[in-house]
Order: structure tokens, then C-alpha cells, then sequence
């Protein structure tokens, strides 16, 4: 990446990290000044691009379309829920060491499984290991068969399903319909609080910048070559002698840990995590911030994941029976015309006008050309 | 949000009873009524109230008596008859809307008053005969109005009224047991044994003298043992409690174990009361069993209209279409809209308005599918995963349209009086109409399709394109309206489904979302473009949904599911039926 890029990404890491909570702590009334309610959107706005990150390694780089994605933010979501939930301990309203919601269902003693999470250092373990583990094991029996293509999106939209389906449960003893909700502190700060709101940014955005130098390293890396390459065909990588299935499920697990930690910067900043947010429909959203940010190329997710949830939350307090329509437009809307994304489109359009640059990166785009032989191959069957 | 199948079906299954419905009538009986009400109608309205017969006529009178006693008397009298013309009067007589008029000619007679009209100060009520209340006819053969004022009410004190309740009771009892409708006449005897009075005994062995039809007959018999297991004497009681379980009567089954924890009940009683338990419970075993087998397939029968499409769509051009469950949806609204249609404007044709909603539904969603290809998925062909989010963001379209059009509350589509009630195969099991009619449109839908691709040009070239698309469009087949026609095909199938699917579950918005995984899981499971694997794995997911949740719940039988699909594609993973072919990515 030539130097002036890496200098405006830079740029805008300062910005996020270090300009825009500062702008926070200006006095009230000050014309510069960020509201509290601005950062905290922005909070999860940033949560959301860790996410988007992770959907990107597997679709975008990789080409498998995964439709549960929801499934995995939501169990980092529920791990963390479970910490700050065992957090408020006497303090919930009706003064039990239980969660509320266990006193309702009369359940006397905490499950075994919630026990653990009374260590935070478990928590965040769990956080990044829960969601890598359920991953392992799904796409292990997944990919091993060779379910691929739409195949695999089908069966990752029914784990999705499932999962929404179980979470609503009360006898799963994780807050049935209501989800985890009331938290008062986290690891001892006041959630209510300014300066842990503005902490927890920071942590989103640091995070953030950590899960983009990841995806950067194993873009770049000679394994990312091979994702790719999966991408394109994922036959002659097989017959190279590579072994698809192993890439696969290695970017699925990592895709799972990021969405995992999504889940867990998510919860603390909104203040509740429920089923709805794990279902089929979330878990389908999700993909659309992807694709209109722009597959293939790592700053696209991060911008779609902000654009379409900034937009999401203007139109549904405003027009909130436009929003639907809006996003089934914006699905159809993309694919059919700007299947490079905002991103990709931009890149595509200032390589065009200076024509030195055109073959800066080869491997950031969406897939153009070598799409191709998957449409022949696609058509044959 | 999504609900689940399993508690909509029970809904829908609590709500209609399963006994004691109206009797289905047959097309040609309700025909026939259509034609008869057209061409005799006008006279039967004309025709003057029929007379009572001379010993009638004087009790009708004694009942407008002044004195009580003679009220009664005359009451109990007429109840005696037996003829049901006469109840009318009675149920009148207790809701006090008896009146005596003066005849011009001199003279008086006892007549029934309608509802109330208001025209300017006077009160007018139409006027019907005491004997079979029919409307009484002004000399110009219009209904007849008369001032209330000119009318003497006939007063019925709470004597009268409550001698008059057990007699009509039990006059509407064996009156019905004699109805020509053998539904009725069923209904009668059950009520009969579960009041347990012992006189109505009699009208019962009576009635079964001559009861030709099966179930009457049973329902007569079980009435009979039920009243008798309530008698005084040992030796009854263990006859009927016997005879009961000989009947694999369900409906005993409380009063059977009442008499096995009674503390009084002889050992012999006892034991043929515990023997006939078991019997009952056994029966009930099996009945439930070949249920829960009936409703698998009938919900398979869905599953096969949604996923044949589905799977027949993948086959030929790679695509998935997640807009399939809303063109169901669209269907189902094209049913409501067609009932909707014939409510307003053919009302007397009701019944019939399925019979235009399945083409219209097919119509209607074949269209939709039809310009959903021609306009945005041949644009896509090659993408498979472009074109399925794509076939989303239309789904969400559709979904957000029919909310803001038809409402986001279910609509309610009223199921026409053939597709109501069962036939009844044995004792305690009723097959529903509609389910046998669901599980009958799949199977002719299959075999068109089946007919379809294996016996016409048509077919032909669908399976071509299917096998290989670039020889067949060298050959000459025309493989982009090859593909318009099978997409086509496939939503006007989805349409069908959607339009069965109102008889059986809730018709809302998010319709198609309920039934969308399922029908993905069948096409995974079937392999792609094979009928036969279509119909046994809907076969199967649809059953083992239906077997699962009684034991696990709705959830866990969904979870289960899953992870039955994901180990049984461990093994073959193209489907139940692989299509061959030397390519490494089919």
C-alpha cells in the first residue's frame, strides 16, 4: 500500500480513537462538541464494523456466504450479558444474588454453565472462544462434506433459526424473549456513566483497529492468496493440492471470534441483548452492510456497517414503515448495480483516472473477471 | 415476529371440535338447494301456514289460558306429542313472545311475534302460526304487521316456565334423535349420555331399533352404556363400564376412572372398570398415532408444493429463490382477496370461491415469478449467491407491501362448508376435510408436474437445459424462456400451496417466512431437480416434524431436524439423489 493511503488510514484511526471522545469531553453548549448519545451510536456503530470485518474475511475474500453470522455476535453478546448480568448481583430489584428473571421463572440455584461467568477474565475468554468453538465444530461438519456455495448459506440460515428458536426459550435459562438486560457496572465502573461510555468507545474503536490490522495481515499473507483464490475457483485450488475445507474453516473461526467480540463491545453500550438479534432476518442485515460497504476490500464493511446503520436509525424513527422497503431495495439495488459497493466503486472509479495506479492491489475488489468460470461452471449443472 | 407451525396447527385444532359438526354437504346436494331455492322459492313463501291437527288445536289454545294450571297442563300435553312443529310454541311460550289476536271473522288464535319494528309511534311485529311458526301472510301475500297494541300477551309465570324447560329439553332430545341429519341425530344421543338421566332410556333403545347409520348407532350404544353406569345396581354398572370399553369410548374415559377411585365400587365393578381404562386408552394410542401420521403427511403435502418448486428452480438454473415463501404468501392473499370478492358480490355462491382462488393463486404468484425473472434474476444467472440475496431484498419488498396493504394482523379466510368438518374413519378418529383435500392437491400437482417434465416437449427441453444448458441452446432450445416458463412454474406452485395453506394455518405477512427453512432443508435433503427426492425427503422432514413435537416441543424438534440434515448430508451430500455428471462442482 503506497504511503500516502497509509497515512489517511492513520488519519482516520486518530480520528476515531482519540479525536472524536476528546471532542466528547468538551463543556456542553461548546459547537464542537460530540453528545454522549452521538458517541454511544457511534459505540455501536463501531461494534458493528468489527462484525462487518469478519463477514468480509469469509464472504468477500473467501466467497462463502454465511447467513448465521447473527448466531455468533450473539453468543458473545449473551457471554458478556452473562458477566454484567452476575455484576449486579444484590443490587437488581429484587435483591437476590440470581438474575431477575431467574426469580420470576423460580429457578433457586444459578445453572452450572452461568457459574464461570463470575470471572471476568473467563468472560473474555469466552467471548472469542464460544463462538470460535461453535464455529469449529459447524463448519468442520460443513465444509469437510464439501457443502458449499448456496448450500452452505442455506444450512448457516436454519443454525440461525435454530439458535432464535432456542434463545427464546426459558427453560435455556438465558432470559427467554426479554434476553439479559439492567446492568448496572462493568469489571466495578457505572455503565451509566459518561467516562465508562467513553471508555468502552475507545475500546470499540481500538478493537476495531485491531480486527482491521488482523484482516490485514491475513489478506496479505500467502494464505490469503489462497482464500481468494477459493473464491474464484474453489475447484483448481483443490486440485492444486490445496485443501480448501482447512482455509474455510480456519477464516470461518476467525470470522466467528470477531463477530463474538462484536457481540460483547455491543452489549455494555446498548444495555441489552435479546433473541431478535440473533435471528435470520439480523443475521441477513448484516450481510448488507458488507455489500454495500463493499466485498473485497477492508474498508467497505466498515464504512457500510456505519452508513446503513446510521441510515437505519434516521429512517426508522422517522419513516419507520419505509425502512424495510428501503433495505429490500438496497439489496436488489446493489447487486444489480453496484456489486463493488461504495468502496469498491470509489477505487474503481480513481484507478480510472489515474491510470499509474491500476495495478496498485490485485487482490482488494470485488470479483470481476474471474467470476467467470464460476458463472460457466454455475450454468453447467 | 416468526411463529412456529407447531402452535399455530394447535390453535387451528382446538378451536374447530371435532364432534358434533354440521353435516358437509355434498356438491350435488348444495346444487341441488341452489336450483330448488330458485325455481320454488317464491312459492314456498306463498304458501299459507299449515293447520294443526283438531287434538293439537285445543291444547295450543289451553296454552294462551289465563289460569296457570290449564297453561300447564296443555304445556305438558303438547310436549307429549312428540311432534316437532310444536316446539317452537314452547321455546316462544318461555321467552314470552306468545301472543293471542283477534281473528276479523270473530274468534281468537295463539300466535308467535318476530322482532320488533318502530314506525312512528306504533310498535309492528311480523306474525308466525303457533303450529311450526310459519310467517302468516297479509291477504296481499305480503308478510303480515301487526300493532303490538292490538295483541294480548300471553303471561308465562316462573311455574310454567320452569315445567316448560325440562320438557323441552327433553322434546328437542328425541325429536333430534329422529332429525333426518345422522350428525344431528349423533349429537343428540351424546348429549343425552353425558346428562345421564335414566328416562331418556327409552327414546335411546328406541331410536336404535331404527338407527341404520354406523356412528349414530355408536354414539346411541355409548349413551346408553353411560347412563346405564350410573345406575344403582352392581351388575348394570359392570355391564356398561364392559360395554364401554367394548365401544373404545372416549369420551367415558373421566367417568370410567371416577368409578375406579370410588371408594363404594365393588372389586368386579372396579376391575371392569380398570379393564375398560386400558382398553379405551390403547384405542386412544392408536387413533392419536395414525393422527399424528396423517397430519405429517398433510403438512409434507405443503412442504412438497413449496420445495418442488423450489428444488425443480435450482436444478435448471443454479438459483435460490428466497422470495419463494412471499409468491406462497401472495397466494394466500389472492385467496382472501377472491373470498373477499365473492362475499361482496355472489354471496349465495360462497362455497365455490376455492374453487376460483386455487387458479387465481396460481395465476397470481406465476405472474410475480414470471416478472421477477424477466426483471432482475436473468440478469444474475452464474451468481448464485448474488441472485439469493437479491431474491431476499424482493421477499422483504413483498413482506413490507402486503403489510402496509392488507394490514400487519392475520387476515381471516373463512374455510367454504365442503372443506369443514371430517369423515370419520373408526371410533375416535376424524379426518378433516381440508387435510385430506391439502394432501389430494399435492398429489395432482406432483403428478402435473411429473406429467409436465416427463411426457411433454416442454419437459423435455426443461431437462435439457437442465443437464446441459450451452448443448441445449446449441440445439436450438431457447434456454431464457425455458428458464421464465420453469420459474414461472415454480412460484405458480408456491401460489397453490399458499392458497391450500389458508384452510389449515393463519394467513399474515410473515406467512412465508414460517415455511421458507423448512422447504430449504427439503431441497437440500432431496437433491436437486429429482422429483422423487422432492416428495421423500418433504415426506420425511414433514413427518419427523410431526412425530418430534408432541414428545420435544416445536423447538427441539426444529434443532433436531437441523442436525438430522447437516449428518445425513455427511453422507450424501447432493441430496437423497445425486444428479450424475463428470462435473467436479455438481
Amino acid at each position: 500500500m503506497p504511503t500516502r493511503d497509509r497515512t489517511t488510514l492513520l488519519a482516520a484511526a486518530a480520528v476515531l480513537v482519540v479525536v472524536l471522545p476528546v471532542l466528547n469531553t468538551l463543556p456542553p453548549g461548546s459547537p464542537f462538541r460530540i453528545s454522549n448519545f452521538t458517541l454511544n451510536l457511534f459505540g455501536k456503530f463501531l461494534a458493528y464494523a468489527i462484525l462487518a470485518l469478519g463477514i468480509d474475511l469469509i464472504w468477500g475474500y473467501t466467497g462463502v456466504l454465511s447467513l448465521g453470522h447473527g448466531v455468533f455476535f450473539g453468543l458473545g453478546a449473551y457471554a458478556m450479558g452473562m458477566h454484567l448480568m452476575l455484576e449486579i448481583g444484590t443490587q437488581s430489584v429484587y435483591k437476590n444474588v440470581l438474575p431477575d428473571f431467574m426469580v420470576w421463572n423460580q429457578v433457586k440455584e444459578l445453572p452450572l454453565f452461568w457459574r464461570p461467568f463470575y470471572s471476568g477474565l473467563f468472560t473474555l475468554l469466552a467471548v472469542v472462544a464460544v463462538p470460535a468453538a461453535v464455529a469449529f465444530v459447524f463448519g468442520y461438519l460443513t465444509f469437510r462434506s464439501r457443502i458449499r456455495g448456496v448450500y452452505f448459506s442455506i444450512i448457516t440460515q436454519a443454525l440461525a433459526l435454530c439458535a432464535w428458536l432456542l434463545f427464546n426459550r426459558n427453560s435455556l435459562n438465558l432470559g427467554g424473549t426479554n434476553g439479559l438486560s439492567g446492568f448496572k457496572t462493568i469489571f466495578g465502573f457505572t455503565l451509566n456513566d459518561a467516562g465508562t461510555q467513553r471508555a468502552l468507545y475507545v475500546a470499540t474503536a481500538l478493537c476495531l483497529c485491531g480486527a482491521y490490522l488482523l484482516c490485514r495481515a491475513i489478506t496479505r499473507s500467502p494464505a490469503g492468496k489462497v482464500l481468494v483464490a477459493i473464491r474464484d475457483s474453489e475447484t483448481r485450488v483443490l486440485f492444486s493440492g490445496y485443501s480448501p475445507a482447512a482455509f474455510k474453516l480456519f477464516v470461518f473461526v476467525v470470522s466467528a471470534a470477531l463477530a463474538g467480540v462484536a457481540g460483547a463491545l455491543y452489549v455494555p453500550q446498548v444495555g441489552i441483548i435479546t433473541p431478535a438479534k440473533i435471528g435470520v432476518l439480523p443475521s441477513i442485515e448484516m450481510i448488507i452492510w458488507v455489500a454495500v460497504g463493499g466485498r473485497g476490500t477492508l474498508l467497505g464493511p466498515i464504512v457500510g456497517a456505519f452508513g446503513v446503520n446510521w441510515l437505519q436509525s434516521i429512517l426508522t424513527t422517522s419513516y419507520p414503515d419505509l425502512w424495510l422497503l428501503v433495505l429490500g431495495g438496497m439489496f436488489v439495488g446493489v447487486v444489480l448495480f453496484f456489486p463493488d459497493g461504495v468502496v469498491g466503486t470509489a477505487q474503481k472509479v480513481i484507478a480510472r483516472l489515474s491510470p499509474r495506479q491500476r495495478t496498485a492491489s490485485p487482490v482488494t475488489g470485488a470479483p470481476a473477471e474471474p467470476e467467470a468460470f464460476e458463472a460457466k461452471a454455475g450454468m453447467r449443472r | 415476529m416468526l411463529r412456529w407451525r407447531g402452535q399455530r396447527d394447535a390453535q387451528r385444532t382446538e378451536s374447530t371440535p371435532r364432534v358434533a359438526l354440521p353435516a358437509p354437504p355434498r356438491l350435488w346436494t348444495l346444487l341441488g338447494a341452489l336450483l330448488g331455492a330458485l325455481l320454488f322459492g317464491s312459492a314456498a313463501t306463498a304458501s299459507a301456514a299449515e293447520a294443526p291437527p283438531s287434538e293439537l288445536a285445543a291444547h295450543i289454545a289451553g296454552v294462551a289460558s289465563g289460569d296457570s294450571a290449564v297453561q300447564e297442563a296443555a304445556a305438558v300435553a303438547l310436549g307429549k306429542t312428540g311432534d316437532r312443529k310444536v316446539l317452537p310454541l314452547l321455546e316462544a311460550l318461555r321467552e314470552g313472545s306468545v301472543y293471542v289476536r283477534d281473528l276479523p271473522g270473530g274468534g281468537k288464535e295463539t300466535v308467535i311475534v318476530g322482532d320488533k319494528v318502530t314506525e312512528g309511534d306504533k310498535t309492528l311485529v311480523p306474525l308466525y302460526s303457533a303450529y311450526g311458526r310459519e310467517p302468516l301472510a297479509a291477504a296481499d301475500g305480503k308478510p303480515l304487521l301487526v300493532d303490538l297494541a292490538s295483541l294480548q300477551e300471553v303471561a308465562a309465570g316462573r311455574s310454567l316456565r320452569l315445567a316448560l324447560r325440562p320438557l323441552i329439553d327433553a322434546f328437542s332430545g328425541s325429536s333430534q334423535l329422529a332429525d333426518p341429519d345422522p350428525n344431528v341425530r349423533k349429537a343428540a344421543a351424546t348429549k343425552m349420555g353425558n346428562a345421564g338421566d335414566r328416562s331418556a332410556l327409552p327414546a335411546l333403545s328406541e331410536a336404535l331399533g331404527v338407527e341404520r347409520e354406523r356412528w349414530a348407532r355408536h354414539a346411541i350404544e355409548e349413551a346408553m352404556a353411560l347412563i346405564d353406569l350410573r345406575a344403582g345396581d352392581e351388575a348394570t354398572r359392570t355391564a356398561a363400564a364392559a360395554r364401554l370399553g367394548a365401544l373404545r369410548s372416549a369420551i367415558a374415559l373421566d367417568r370410567l376412572r371416577d368409578v375406579v377411585a370410588e371408594p363404594a365400587a365393588s372389586p368386579g365393578l372396579k376391575q371392569a372398570a380398570l379393564e375398560a381404562v386400558k382398553r379405551v386408552e390403547r384405542w386412544g394410542l392408536l387413533t392419536s398415532t395414525i393422527e399424528t401420521i396423517f397430519q405429517g403427511v398433510s403438512l409434507s403435502s405443503i412442504l412438497l408444493l413449496m420445495a418442488l418448486g423450489l428444488a425443480i428452480v435450482f436444478g435448471l438454473m443454479g438459483v435460490i429463490n428466497m422470495a419463494h415463501g412471499e409468491l406462497m404468501a401472495l397466494g394466500a392473499y389472492a385467496t382472501f382477496v377472491v373470498q373477499g370478492w365473492f362475499a361482496a358480490h355472489a354471496p349465495g355462491a360462497f362455497d365455490y370461491y376455492f374453487l376460483v382462488a386455487l387458479p387465481v393463486s396460481f395465476l397470481v404468484a406465476g405472474a410475480a415469478g414470471f416478472a421477477l425473472e424477466r426483471g432482475v434474476i436473468r440478469f444474475l444467472y452464474g451468481r448464485p449467491l448474488e441472485t439469493l440475496l437479491l431474491t431476499w431484498g424482493v421477499s422483504l419488498m413483498i413482506q413490507q407491501g402486503l403489510r402496509l396493504w392488507f394490514g400487519a394482523a392475520n387476515v381471516d379466510v373463512t374455510s367454504p362448508r365442503w372443506l369443514s368438518g371430517g369423515v370419520p374413519v373408526m371410533v375416535g378418529l376424524q379426518l378433516p376435510y381440508n387435510r385430506i383435500f391439502i394432501i389430494g392437491l399435492a398429489t395432482v400437482s406432483v403428478s402435473a408436474m411429473y406429467l409436465l417434465l416427463f411426457r411433454t416437449d416442454v419437459g423435455l427441453r426443461i431437462r435439457a437445459v437442465t443437464q446441459n444448458r450451452g448443448m441445449a441452446a446449441c440445439l436450438g432450445v431457447r434456454a431464457r424462456w425455458v428458464d421464465a416458463f420453469t420459474f414461472a412454474m415454480g412460484a405458480g406452485l408456491a401460489g397453490i400451496a399458499g392458497c391450500a395453506l389458508t384452510q389449515i394455518g393463519n394467513v399474515g405477512p410473515e406467512l412465508g417466512q414460517n415455511y421458507i427453512v423448512d422447504s430449504f432443508m427439503v431441497v437440500v435433503t432431496g437433491g436437486v431437480g429429482k422429483l422423487l427426492g422432492s416428495i421423500l425427503a418433504a415426506l420425511g422432514i414433514g413427518g419427523l416434524n410431526k412425530i418430534i413435537e408432541p414428545s420435544l416441543g416445536a423447538v427441539y424438534g426444529k434443532v433436531l431436524i437441523l442436525v438430522f440434515v447437516i449428518l445425513f448430508i455427511q453422507r450424501r451430500p447432493s441430496g437423497l439423489f445425486a444428479v450424475k455428471g463428470r462435473y467436479a462442482d455438481a
